[in-house]
């Protein structure tokens, strides 16, 4: 092989990871350590060092739970839903995977100069429609405007504010062996209807987005005084992500029965064009219930009893062995690891 | 869905597996050529259920794991350029050159961006007169065609701001290659349906029969490969070895003539590097003298770029199956898919991810596998 003595040097000879990169956000690997490595430090304190979707800090007696999100979607109006019916769901949902009420929402806006009002007239009423939905009021706001050029037409800022219940406090350290895995909805509806309407990727769908609020789904399960050990809402790095992380907190390991996995023909199908898994794709209507066995037929008569849930199952089962590991039945009885992705899922070539 | 879960039928899978394991009368070591083929494998765990009956060498044709670091470092440096718009396909973006990948350039200020097929790069540059667009035009046979299309368009549409950064590689010297090297394992492959569904197999007929090595062109999916699996089975068992196709519904003998002209058209055979594996004569694709002004790398004077690979990854070892990824003293500690020292760290499909991966499911942290 050819040997040269010129070594060539990116264009910032300098530590190999010394700038933001765009899979810190992707919800994997990357953005665990961005948190672990640069925000911990400088703000450690016993709230925040659970680690949860929301904090929660004890205010005159009564446990109020909190937890904002910052939305930053492109295209900012997609089939299914916008970036404002998005930021407003996000945030209620952090909080009702906390088992918590939600009380009230505020609202940051960071609008570009030239911006067009009709289009932001669209996305606030439907995060009024969102809000008055889900019985929670937007109580305050914030705006500010950039120059053209510095943001993307329009970034959002959520915040909601929550009173905890003391009869159902799921947290991502209590899946046990022998819990039940339920999935309320299909999944990778919100990742593939963004990734259609994105401008470049010449396939057409009718792929909508799934999102929506889950407070209604977890109020079901509160009737039905199912303890939950862990709700979540499998976001950014989808399904395989947020039971990594669960996998993780529980030290336990997670079995998926892929036969199971519900996932809709046109999501597999678009999936399959572009080489991504769906268990990778982000959700914004989907709640992952992680419950005792024998509460296990119970919670899926609760959730099937609500519109979000009508076609909820069992996807898998949380085991004792291989801890800190999602494992995966494959449709032909084989076994694969469903690991935490470095960064952004990256569509392969072949 | 159509076209689909029909090859993914479990209950005819456990027939095809049982098949294999009845006509096998002693392990065979097999490979299959192409990385979509290791992808259902390992994503399946085909080789798991087939343990003591097959050994499945993962074998080179990745395009991302078999582009050599050269090549890689040229593209960051084009990508680092302000006055270009540097286009891939998207696993290429974290494969590690030098210093660093396409997306800490990204990160940097380059202008990179994903694209599905090379006509969208073109679409790009007729978009942006202003700047120069470049493609990375990686792959086997099968990306070849929408390659030399691109460059095709582009001069019968006249856009002079388009180059494409080649680094093309074809099977048949690949296979040559492998079956040359005097520790060599592999009694049988598994051809990529693919770069046939192009090419057509009338090279492998060649090699079939100078290595005396059954050779059957396989489809992806669990059913397409298991089915390939037991024709080399019972091919060795018989002890012939002649191609077979497995994947009739898209492959014939001849390939697809109309994608072959385009490819002799615009490319023309060259000697190309490969990642790990080092120079293979004539196994490579360059740009014809006439498309000379859509090659990017005389363009931009890349010429001069020169890089060897890295001494501590392994790859080549790997890719030929002579080494076992957990048998790489580098493996799992100074070579993570975090931090991956060469590109099999860097895709699911990666021989060296999938037993990182699968060490840590068996309960083995990947430090001590390494050690071991």
């Amino acid at each position: 092989m050819t040997t040269s003595p010129l070594k060539l040097v990116c264009p910032t000879p300098s530590l190999l990871n010394d700038r933001v990169q765009l899979g810190h956000g992707s919800g994997g690997k990357m953005s665990a350590a961005l948190f672990r490595d640069h925000f911990l430090p400088a703000f450690a304190n016993d709230a925040l060092l659970r680690l949860g979707d929301g904090a929660v800090v004890n205010v005159g007696g009564v446990d109020v739970v909190v937890s904002t999100d910052t939305f930053v979607v492109s295209p900012l109006e997609f089939p299914g839903g916008n970036i404002g019916s998005l930021a407003v769901h996000g945030s209620l949902n952090d909080v009702a995977m906390m088992g918590a009420r939600p009380v009230l929402l505020a609202t940051g806006y960071v609008l570009e100069e030239g911006f067009s009002l009709e289009t932001l007239d669209r996305i606030v009423r439907s995060m009024g429609d969102a809000a008055r939905l889900a019985g929670v009021p937007i109580v305050a706001g914030d705006t500010k405007v950039v120059e053209r050029g510095k943001a993307d037409g329009l970034y959002i800022n959520t915040t909601c504010v929550a009173v905890a219940d003391a009869e159902l406090s799921p947290s991502p350290e209590r899946a046990r062996a022998g819990d039940a895995v339920i999935i309320s909805a299909p999944i990778g509806r919100h990742g593939m209807a963004i990734m259609a309407a994105r401008e470049g990727l010449a396939f057409e769908t009718t792929i909508t987005s799934d999102s929506a609020c889950l407070t209604g789904l977890v109020d079901r399960l509160r009737t039905e005084r199912i303890d939950a050990h862990v709700l979540r809402d499998p976001t950014r790095g989808g399904v395989a992500s947020a039971l990594n992380e669960i996998a993780a907190s529980s030290c336990v390991g997670i079995e998926l029965d892929e036969s199971e996995l519900p996932v809709p023909d046109d999501v597999r199908a678009a999936c399959e064009v572009l080489g991504l898994d769906p268990l990778y794709v982000a959700n914004e209507g989907v709640l992952i219930a992680i419950v005792d066995e024998r509460d296990a037929e119970r919670a899926l008569r609760a959730l099937h009893a609500h519109p979000l849930g009508a076609t909820a199952r069992r996807i898998g089962r949380v085991t004792a062995s291989h801890p800190r590991v999602v494992s995966l039945r494959t449709g032909l009885g084989g076994m694969r690891i469903v690991d935490l992705l470095p960064g952004d899922q990256l569509p392969r070539i072949c | 869905m159509k076209y689909l879960t029909e090859y993914r039928d479990a209950g005819i899978a456990r027939s095809l597996i049982d098949r294999i394991k009845r006509t096998a009368t002693r392990p065979w070591t097999l490979m299959e050529v192409c990385g979509g083929q290791t992808h259902t494998i390992v994503r399946q765990g085909l080789d798991e259920l087939l343990e003591g009956a097959i050994e499945m060498i993962h074998g080179p044709g990745c395009p991302v794991c078999v582009t050599p670091l050269e090549q890689i470092d040229k593209a960051l440096t084009l990508a680092a350029r302000p006055d270009v718009i540097f286009t891939s396909f998207g696993d290429m973006l974290r494969v590690p050159g030098s210093d660093c990948d396409l997306q800490q350039v990204r990160a940097r200020g380059g202008n990179v961006r994903v694209v599905y097929s090379p006509l969208d790069a073109l679409d790009l540059a007729r978009r942006n007169p202003d700047r120069e667009v470049v493609f990375f035009a990686v792959g086997f046979e099968t990306t070849a065609p929408a390659n030399a299309m691109a460059v095709w368009r582009a001069r019968e549409l006249g856009v002079k701001n388009f180059s494409v950064l080649v680094s093309h590689v074809t099977v048949p010297p690949a296979i040559s290659a492998i079956m040359e090297s005097p520790d060599n394992r592999v009694q049988g492959f598994l051809a990529a349906g693919h770069v046939c569904a192009v090419m057509g197999w009338t090279e492998y007929e060649l090699l079939a029969a100078k290595y005396r090595v059954p050779i059957v062109v396989t489809g992806f999916e669990p059913l397409d490969i298991l089915e390939g699996m037991l024709m080399a089975v019972e091919q060795l068992e018989k002890r012939t070895h002649v191609v077979e196709n497995q994947y009739v519904r898209s492959v014939r003998r001849e390939g697809t003539p109309a994608a072959r002209l385009r490819v002799e058209e615009v490319f023309e055979l060259a000697d190309r590097k490969w990642r790990g594996i080092g120079e293979i004569p004539m196994s490579g694709l360059k740009l014809r003298a006439e498309f000379s002004e859509y090659d990017a790398e005389s363009k931009f004077g890349l010429g001069d770029i020169r890089v060897s690979e890295p001494v501590e990854c392994h790859a080549g070892e790997v890719l030929t199956g002579k080494l076992k990824p957990p048998r790489c003293p580098a493996f799992g500690t100074r070579c993570t898919p975090e931090r991956p020292l060469g590109a099999l760290m860097v895709s699911a499909e990666g021989a060296c991810a999938a037993y990182y991966h699968l060490a840590k499911y068996r309960d083995e942290p990947a430090e001590t596998r390494a050690a071991s």
